[in-house]
């Protein structure tokens, strides 16, 4: 049985989440609202609602289990702002993010498209995909709701882009770290891969 | 590619079973929400829209389960609206799998509403339901006069936002609400044709080219879609985003892939 945690920033729409989570075999998620047990998890899931600054204050003292789970390699996905919240900062908040990894959050510019990036788009695929991509072909179409986009100081980490106005980073990768713009929980067949395809990498790692 | 646009079955909830009103009135039942759902899913919808219309607080009740039912088994985003009258109304919605609130008479009778659900849930979350009624001039500078904070003092277009299903009159410029609660944090305008709600004779391209061209956020139009022809037009015809209808798919007139394809061969850029 593999164990995964979704933190729960305390906004609340996690279920269609952890029921996206669920409809893979034996797989039991678990909705925390402290990373004090973080280790005893085979992977983990910064979810995608809320805002900057109430979701890094929601994480607290839990930041240094946050960065050893890192170390130890567990499994961490962090979609849409929970991606966000592991570079340095944000243009939607005053708090420092977590900094795990380098660059910024930038606001989408209104003057060149509607926002929020709402609705579905489609996926150029970088670096083959990485291992969270694995099996989606390129172009495929994910659901996006996002005001910001990242722009990490690697750019080696971008396994897709998106097109909208300009090029957004739509997911990275780097050892057991997986990040989305996008919501694969949400994104119907494809979406449905790519959560299969983080649960592959906690078992492999258990 | 760019973002497609989007196609939105909604389906009207009374006490746990989706039917469909012609202008708000004459029900008919059309069936069960959850396999509706999953069905207009694996069709290709691209979101789904639910409108509780139950009038009594068990029914409300019901719908709590059917969004948790509804959030087992369809993986595209849905919103929910009708029935939301504050935030922990919003919460419950949220917490039991929705994805999205959308919120109208609640909206109108505390703006406020809007900025509190942006605030704690995020702007994605907050859709703003704008039911827009055609006044003709002659009735027009009644609307200027009612007090109202909304309502200006040149209205050049006639739309009158309506509250309570489409039955009372605000005094309020559906332009200038557009634009107010962009700025309170809607993140999204769901917006109904009064008029063309029920008629099935076509999407009303005048109120929804005032209304996108008004604000910055996406606008999903709605009310009087009768045929896949009236699909393309909005979306050659205007700047909305995504094309709510309801009748033409509940009854098996049109399948949602048939009209995807349709669109798609019409030059619009569409998910499949």
């Amino acid at each position: 049985m593999l164990r995964i945690a979704i933190f729960d920033y305390g906004a609340g729409n996690l279920y269609s989440l952890k029921a996206a989570f669920e409809r893979n075999p034996n797989t039991r998620v678990s909705i925390i609202d402290s990373l004090k047990n973080i280790l005893d998890y085979d992977g983990l899931v910064l979810p995608g609602v809320g805002n900057f600054d109430p979701a890094i204050t929601s994480i607290g003292q839990g930041k240094e289990l946050f960065i050893k789970a890192v170390e130890d390699k567990t499994p961490i996905l962090g979609i849409c702002l929970g991606m966000e919240m592991l570079f340095n900062k944000s243009e939607e908040g005053k708090l420092n993010g977590l900094s795990i990894l380098d660059g910024e959050v930038i606001m989408l510019n209104k003057k060149l498209t509607k926002i929020p990036h709402m609705g579905w788009n489609t996926l150029k695929l970088e670096m083959n995909g990485g291992n969270l991509l694995n099996g989606i072909p390129d172009n495929s179409w994910v659901y996006f709701v996002h005001s910001y986009r990242i722009s990490p100081v690697n750019k080696g980490i971008v396994i897709a882009n998106s097109e909208y106005g300009i090029t957004i980073p739509a997911a990275i990768e780097i050892d057991n770290l997986f990040g989305t713009q996008f919501h694969p929980e949400k994104s119907g067949k494809t979406g449905a891969i790519i959560l299969k395809n983080f649960l592959r990498a906690c078992r492999e790692r258990t | 590619m760019p973002l497609s646009k989007r196609i939105i079955p909604c389906l009207d909830v009374d006490n746990g079973l989706v039917v469909k009103g012609v202008h708000f009135l004459d029900i008919k039942i059309a069936g069960d929400p959850v396999k509706l759902a999953k069905k207009y899913t694996e069709q290709g919808a691209d979101e789904l829209v639910f409108l509780d219309i139950t009038a009594s607080q068990e029914g409300r009740d019901t719908m709590r389960d059917v969004v948790t039912n509804v959030a087992d088994v369809v993986n595209i985003p849905f919103t929910v609206g009708g029935g939301i009258r504050n935030l922990e109304d919003a919460r419950q919605i949220l917490r039991n799998g929705a994805d999205k609130v959308s919120i109208n008479t609640a909206a109108v009778n505390n703006p406020g509403l809007v900025t509190e659900l942006m605030e704690i849930f995020g702007r994605q979350c907050v859709v703003v339901a704008i039911d827009a009624k055609f006044k003709s001039p002659i009735q027009a500078p009644k609307m200027v006069k009612r007090k109202s904070t909304y309502a200006t003092e040149n209205i050049d277009n006639t739309y009158e936002v309506m509250i309570y299903g489409g039955k009372k009159e605000t005094g309020i410029d559906a332009i200038q609400w557009a634009k107010k609660v962009e700025s309170l944090g809607a993140g999204e305008i769901l917006l109904t044709s009064v008029d063309a709600d029920g008629t099935e004779d076509g999407y009303r391209l005048d109120l929804t080219n005032l209304i996108s061209d008004a604000v910055r956020i996406p606008v999903i139009a709605s009310g009087g879609c009768g045929k896949p022809e009236h699909i393309l037009r909005l979306f050659k015809e205007t700047d909305a985003d995504a094309a709510l209808a309801a009748s033409i798919f509940h009854y098996d007139k049109y399948s949602i892939d048939k009209v995807k394809s349709f669109l798609r061969e019409g030059g619009i850029s569409i998910r499949f």
